[in-house]
């Protein structure tokens, strides 16, 4: 019964269509209609705590900083040598100048950095982590320990894995005498965006793999053993059984890693060092421009990376369906047990 | 109808998720600055309790200066703020602390290389000449906490730079005194590096990463060949011949395999591994390095064998930059007497010295360099001194962070022979003029 929920939701039909067996989809069509007039309103007083919160954390945070970022701060000397200082509108002066001139350049060169990183990285991991929970997914003695110990990278601060991977990777370092090589990893070039991306995917895919993990361990060993009687071999049963099972987790991952890769900062600046052409991301960037005082430009930058990974993070939910918040799994268990109570009602009747 | 739930549900959820993703990066923005009013001349008023806020004394020397004011000033005792280790993240929060006028900050504890910053933005009170006694100090120290010729900050301590030569292979190659200029050094390395004993050695490291280093670098190889890098009033002069021999000095370092081939990833701790592993005959570093370096414990190879002088230079002897800190006074305190009196005592010959028992920072005062119970304990600073005396100050600019900036970027496209040095320097002069208009 589970599996056959599941089944039918992980293929991918729309939960709201899902063509319960045992009659269900009439009855949940009605369910909406059994809720008073007054309960909207209280389910509202009781979310505002929540909303204001968010409302504080959230949505001030973003305004003030699309705000910042139409503003520019003036500043010049006086004939004292004194700085006369003052915030002038600029409009989206602060915007269009991402894409002129030298600055223009800079911002390119990192939005480029940034795409190139995340693609990279988290095709790399994905492959990674697949491999890893695949590994992990089989009966041997020492598994749990195994478990336990690919958590490891991902455990360690990013800053620090950044320096641990600065002394591998420097001149002298362990890379280049395993690899017999003079490579300079931490200077700028394409050693440079290597070191980065061997680093970050050291440190995540064992993120993807142990979520990946997570979902594989529900699949019902049942479907497996139909699948062996019907003679599948292993690669029949990974294509055909384990990851159309382990999208929905998988996607998830996949989804958080992105957005996680879209925004990163301290494993370049650490372990290559800021301002380095090379592996200079959005965030990099923008901090590089606030540390100048530079705040309304600062601002664009971080609104731009917002912007780009809500475009991204949308996407991905909408063309591919990851499903973050789960709400496709809780309708689709909801379902059944009103077809499994409805299964009972008729088996009593 | 439960269908359009569900995605309204996920499209909020996930907006939700990727604007808590956003938070964290939007968060620089925010302050904002206002105009500022002029400033009549401070009144050095109030008493009470002040914050003095620095970077980490791990040697715990400050610490015991400022027991020693708490125990004779109950009504005015002062606080340690530490502020992070990173010097980014110092000037970051003391500037926040000034843009909002908070009271928190008394006396600030300033890289030389801010002053100048601090100073034009009025976060920091110009001081009364005669409080300090900088008529004792050397003379670049006291140079380096003024700016437009009004002191702003009092030397706390003050750092340059030191040149260690490998003594065991000079007097191997029969060289009796170490190299003054870069033609000497080229000429030592010449006759050191035909030794048995020095096979596969390279000649000189300095510090050459993209990183502030690379600035105090480059100053140094433009000031020893007679050129600047801003004039007194902070117009940038690097498109110059000067600028341009200085700038070749290690562009040709390079490109004639008289730097080790890895010195573009080198800070300082890389340089201290490469001489103290054997791997350079000569090394421009800052003078922390002499204890490791003579470490007996087997910990350092040319313990006992190294030697140190000043810096090379084109002619003579070479320009160092000046490193080290002030202490200025924070307008917005409301106790400005006593900090000016905290800064006063702080600062004082006689608390130097003692701080000198815990702490190797070299002090302002020059005499305490020829103190022979000092020598005795650090027997570089003979030679520091004669280095701090002929020092410059980085570029005095108020835009010092985004003119470090632009010098790393340029110099860095040299040395790796991205741009020939012509376009380097010229470009650095387009943006370092652009960066002095503002």
């Amino acid at each position: 019964m589970t599996t056959a929920a599941n089944l039918d939701h992980k293929a991918g039909s729309p939960p709201g269509r899902s063509s319960g067996k045992h009659g269900s989809a009439p009855k949940t069509a009605t369910k909406n209609a059994g809720r008073t007039p007054g309960e909207g309103r209280m389910a509202a007083l009781l979310l505002s705590p929540t909303l204001l919160v968010l409302a504080l954390v959230i949505a001030y945070p973003l305004i003030s900083a699309i705000h910042q970022s139409l503003y520019r701060a003036q500043s010049g000397l006086d004939a004292d040598g004194f700085v006369t200082e003052g915030e002038a509108f600029v409009g989206l002066a602060n915007y269009s100048d991402l894409f002129v001139g030298e600055s223009g350049q800079r911002f390119l060169n990192a939005f480029g950095n940034t795409t190139f990183f995340t693609v990279t990285t988290v095709l790399l991991e994905t492959i990674l982590g697949l491999a890893l929970a695949l590994a992990m997914n089989r009966a041997f003695k020492g598994r749990s320990f195994l478990r336990a110990s690919i958590l490891v990278p991902w455990a360690v601060p990013t800053a620090v894995s950044g320096l641990l991977w600065r002394w591998i990777f420097q001149s002298d370092g362990i890379a280049n005498s395993l690899l017999g090589s003079e490579i300079l990893w931490t200077a700028e070039g394409t050693a440079s965006k290597v070191a980065v991306i061997v680093a970050e995917v050291w440190k995540t895919a064992p993120f993807i793999g142990l979520l990946v993990l997570a979902g594989m361990q529900i699949i019902p060993e049942e479907v497996y053993e139909a699948a062996k009687i019907d003679g599948a071999g292993w690669w029949r049963q990974l294509g055909s059984i384990t990851l159309p099972l382990v999208k929905p987790t998988l996607l998830v991952a996949v989804l958080f890693r992105m957005l996680d890769a879209l925004r990163m900062f301290d494993l370049p600046f650490v372990l290559i060092g800021p301002g380095k052409e090379s592996v200079e991301t959005l965030s990099m960037l923008a901090w590089d421009e606030s540390n100048q005082l530079r705040y309304g430009s600062a601002s664009a930058f971080a609104v731009v990376l917002f912007l780009y990974v809500a475009a991204v993070a949308i996407v991905f939910v909408k063309v591919l369906g990851a499903d973050v918040t789960g709400a496709r799994q809780l309708g689709a268990k909801r379902r059944e047990r009103k077809a499994n109570r409805t299964q009972k009602a008729e088996a009593t009747r | 109808m439960r269908q359009r739930r569900h995605t309204w549900q996920t499209l909020i959820t996930t907006t939700a998720l990727v604007t808590a993703a956003a938070v964290g990066l939007t968060a620089c923005g925010g302050s904002s600055a206002e105009p500022k009013a002029a400033q009549s001349a401070p009144a050095f008023e109030g008493k009470g309790p002040i914050n003095y806020v620095s970077s980490r004394d791990a040697s715990g020397a400050a610490n015991k200066s400022i027991e020693e004011w708490n125990a004779a000033h109950p009504e005015e005792k002062v606080t340690f703020i530490e502020l992070p280790d990173s010097a980014d993240q110092q000037r970051q929060q003391l500037i926040q602390n000034a843009q909002i006028k908070s009271d928190t900050f008394s006396v600030l504890n300033l890289d030389v290389v801010w002053n100048s910053e601090f100073a034009a933005n009025k976060w920091v009170l110009p001081l009364p000449e005669d409080a300090i006694s900088t008529d004792k100090m050397i003379p670049a120290t006291v140079d380096a906490a003024k700016y437009r010729d009004t002191l702003y900050g009092a030397p706390y301590y003050t750092d340059g730079a030191l040149f260690y030569f490998r003594q065991d292979l000079l007097t191997a190659a029969g060289i009796a005194a170490p190299p003054k200029t870069w033609d000497e050094m080229k000429a030592a390395c010449e006759k050191v590096l035909a030794l048995p004993d020095a096979a596969g050695m390279s000649c000189y490291a300095g510090q050459f990463d993209k990183n502030e280093a690379l600035t105090v670098n480059f100053s140094e190889a433009v000031a020893s060949a007679g050129g600047t890098v801003v004039d007194a009033e902070g117009k940038p002069t690097v498109d110059t011949p000067e600028a341009k021999e200085g700038l070749n000095l290690l562009v040709d370092g390079f490109k004639e395999g008289l730097f080790p081939s890895d010195a573009i990833t080198y800070l300082e701790e890389q340089g201290r591994r490469a001489f103290q592993d054997g791997k350079v005959v000569f090394l421009r570093n800052w003078p922390f390095l002499y204890s490791s370096l003579s470490a007996t414990d087997g910990s350092s190879k040319v313990a006992g064998k190294f030697g140190i002088t000043s810096i090379p230079g084109t002619d003579s002897t070479g320009v160092s930059t000046l490193g080290g800190r002030n202490l200025a006074v924070s307008p917005f305190t409301p106790n400005k007497a006593t900090a000016l009196e905290f800064i006063k005592f702080f600062t004082s010959e006689e608390q130097a010295r003692k701080r000198l028992e815990l702490s190797s920072r070299a002090p302002a005062y020059a005499a305490l360099y020829e103190d022979p119970a000092v020598v005795a304990k650090r027997p570089f600073f003979p030679t520091l001194l004669e280095s701090l005396e002929n020092a410059q100050p980085r570029p005095k600019v108020v835009q010092y962070g985004a003119t470090t900036k632009a010098i790393q970027e340029e110099a860095y496209a040299a040395l790796t022979g991205e741009k020939d040095t012509d376009s380097a320097l010229k470009d650095m002069q387009a943006k370092l003029e652009e960066l002095s208009a503002k």
